[in-house]
């Protein structure tokens, strides 16, 4: 009776006892959602737009606040660095594009995902190779990003909000909504939902595969720098980065692969509930139970709504 | 002419169900046996505990990540893990019967690992693809985090890693920890990889290993024909982690010594998925290649550069290795899908019509 006690009543106890407690976590759980749900979208864009998922949307992060970071430190202004890691992301783009797609039209998707897998390995090395292993510290003051937090005194306590965070979420609206505008009123837009769809059927429309992946990895890499910059302003620029990009594969079987929307809801989810199982139930087990939660609630979703909230039925059933 | 199999005539039905049917493969797998037997007389005790230990049990996981993604076509992310669980399975065995055969120990471990391996791959009944990576990731983490969190698994030490204790096999050879020879170690490796490898390549040769195939060709065909997925996805996942299973146990007894849970990490799932990319899905020898590459590549790279008059430290060469394998990787599967087993494979069909290529 105790376990069960601990397990059913307690927790909710607590968050009732401490409120403004409880309304810390939440925030702390938004903010990490909001960072999950940026990764996502970066595989949401390419996996909308040519059905590949790239598995190397992680490392772009942390290649793309790299750069940006490597580039400040050789004595570049803090915005001419900024547009000059753009149009690196644009280059890696192209090279992507050229090198590894252009080749692999119509293969299956495993050959598709395997390939960026072996790009996450090549853009490991290199970056580590380019601007060394270390952590950096994000350049957030010079971008003119806010920095210093706020403290709320709600519910009988105080509950900080950082302002990064607070940019980090309406930089993510912009962006999601943006998105959305460029997917459903533009031509290019429409060409890539095309593509998305059946890759030798929009080539025998006169759809160019080759000028459409290179546009979606290119905005796929803007997202990975806005990402990686409010990552970075957050804790350093380092490679351990790379691990938390695996949330993002839980995020996506929540919000559906292909939504833009979801990929935002998905990572709220993810977010919110990993830090409130960490901080209630998380001691019942020795803690650290944030490493895995996010892909039980992935894998209980996944044998309910395998197509996600807001996915089209594209699943396969066995 | 190097290599046909002209006049070489089957007359009974065991002549043509044999394993390796012609001559001059048979005579290929012995000198190649025999070469590794040999190994031990010419190569350093470095050699044998730093290179081919460790070739041999990265060949042997290869091999069960390669039955379950290259034959059955269930991608698998966990490989890690499940060695890990091998790993710690043999290390709690090994504490709870101390008098037992090490290498007794270390084949029974697999079957834990084969437990787990199933609990995981039931979701791969209702889903697979990507979908299933996910799963796969599940178990990945958090069985990483019941190697930290669960102190009976490492016999509450106090360092949190588990650690090889002395033990002895049959005729006084110590086999395990700090104080076993190289050698002797290198010896019941090959036997444990060598063993597997024939069983495993029968098991495929057989119904079992075409149901595999027929799943990951087409499942609903295949289902159609009368093979049932639930039985075949399990097995694959069984003897799968069995395999990988075994070869972490290996790993912690025969080569590291003492592990921690890091040493399980999604780092070694890749580093063992890029191993079956390289070497060719669906194919033994291939594992064998893919291992061998991947292992001695930077060992070669390190020694090799400053031979050739480029200076580089061991950081630069672990970057410049890993880029070389990521590169790798993506040129193969744009220009040889099947690795490098099908590189051999087309040496092998040239020697065939050797010196003349169009006869």
């Amino acid at each position: 009776m105790d376990i069960l006690y601990q397990v059913f009543i307690d927790p909710f106890v607590q968050m009732v006892e401490l409120p403004d407690f409880l309304l810390q976590v939440l925030w702390e759980g938004f903010v990490s959602g909001i960072l999950y749900a940026l990764i996502a979208l970066g595989f949401v864009l390419i996996f909308k737009a040519s059905g590949v998922f790239n598995f190397a949307q992680g490392i772009m992060v942390v290649f793309a606040a790299l750069s940006l970071v490597g580039l400040y430190a050789l004595g570049l202004p803090a915005y001419v660095a900024l547009i000059a890691t753009i149009a690196i992301m644009g280059v890696l783009a192209y090279v992507v594009e050229r090198t590894i797609f252009h080749h692999l039209v119509n293969q299956p998707d495993i050959i598709l995902l395997m390939a960026t897998i072996g790009l996450t390995y090549f853009l490991i090395g290199f970056g580590e190779f380019v601007f060394g292993g270390d952590p950096k510290v994000m350049i957030t003051e010079e971008l003119g990003l806010p920095t210093g937090s706020t403290a709320f005194d709600v519910l009988g306590g105080l509950v900080i909000l950082q302002h990064i965070d607070i940019a980090a979420a309406v930089i993510a609206i912009i962006m999601v909504l943006a998105l959305a505008v460029f997917f459903n009123k533009t031509r290019i837009g429409r060409a890539l939902r095309a593509v998305a769809d059946d890759h030798q059927a929009a080539l025998s429309v006169g759809i160019s595969l080759d000028q459409i992946w290179v546009i979606v990895w290119f905005a796929a890499g803007i997202v990975a720098l806005a990402t990686g910059i409010m990552w970075g302003a957050r804790s350093d620029v380092s490679f351990a980065l790379e691990i938390v990009a695996f949330k993002a594969l839980p995020v996506l079987i929540l919000g559906g692969f292909t939504s833009i929307p979801g990929a935002i809801v998905g990572g709220l989810i993810i977010g919110i509930g990993e830090k409130i199982g960490e901080i209630y139930w998380g001691p019942l087990v020795g803690g650290g139970i944030e490493s895995w939660l996010a892909y039980v609630i992935a894998l209980i979703f996944l044998l309910f709504r395998p197509q996600g909230l807001f996915g089209e039925k594209i699943i396969e059933r066995v | 002419m190097l290599y046909r199999e002209a006049g070489q005539f089957k007359t009974t039905y065991e002549a043509d169900q044999a394993v390796f049917p012609i001559l001059q493969d048979r005579i290929g797998v012995v000198v190649i046996l025999v070469i590794a037997l040999l190994i031990p007389l010419i190569a350093s005790d470095f050699v044998l505990a730093s290179i081919m230990i460790p070739f041999l049990i990265f060949a042997m996981a290869t091999i069960g990540l390669n039955v379950l993604t290259g034959y059955a076509g269930q991608l698998s992310l966990g490989t890690g893990a499940f060695m890990g669980v091998g790993a710690y399975a043999c290390y709690k065995l090994t504490t709870f019967f101390p008098d037992v055969n090490i290498i007794i120990l270390v084949v029974l471990s697999g079957i834990f690992s084969a437990g787990i391996g199933i609990v995981f791959g039931l979701p791969s009944l209702r889903i697979k693809g990507l979908y299933l990576a996910v799963t796969t990731l599940a178990a990945q983490f958090f069985l990483e985090w019941c190697f930290i969190r669960i102190p009976w698994l490492y016999n509450y030490n106090n360092s949190g890693a588990i650690e090889v204790p002395e033990r002895t096999g049959l005729g006084g050879f110590v086999l395990a920890g700090p104080a076993s020879p190289p050698v002797t170690r290198y010896y019941v490796v090959l036997g444990i990889v060598v063993v597997t490898t024939l069983i495993m390549k029968n098991v495929i040769r057989g119904r079992i290993g075409r149901t595999w195939m027929m799943i990951r060709d087409m499942d609903i065909a295949a289902e159609l024909m009368g093979v049932r997925p639930l039985f075949t996805k399990l097995s694959a996942f069984a003897v799968s982690s069995y395999i990988c299973g075994v070869a972490g146990a290996m790993m912690v007894f025969f080569w590291l010594g003492a592990a921690e849970p890091s040493s399980f990490s999604i780092t070694l799932s890749f580093q063992i998925l890029f191993m079956a990319i390289l070497g060719g899905l669906g194919s033994l020898i291939g594992c064998f290649f893919g291992a061998a590459f991947i292992w001695i590549l930077p060992v070669v790279l390190r020694t090799g550069l400053p031979e050739i008059g480029i200076d580089i430290g061991a950081e630069t060469v672990e970057h410049v290795s890993r880029m070389i394998v990521g590169a790798l990787i993506i040129f193969f599967l744009v220009v040889e899908p099947h690795g490098l087993a099908r590189l051999w494979q087309i040496g092998k069909e040239k020697l065939r019509v050797w010196p003349f290529p169009y006869a």
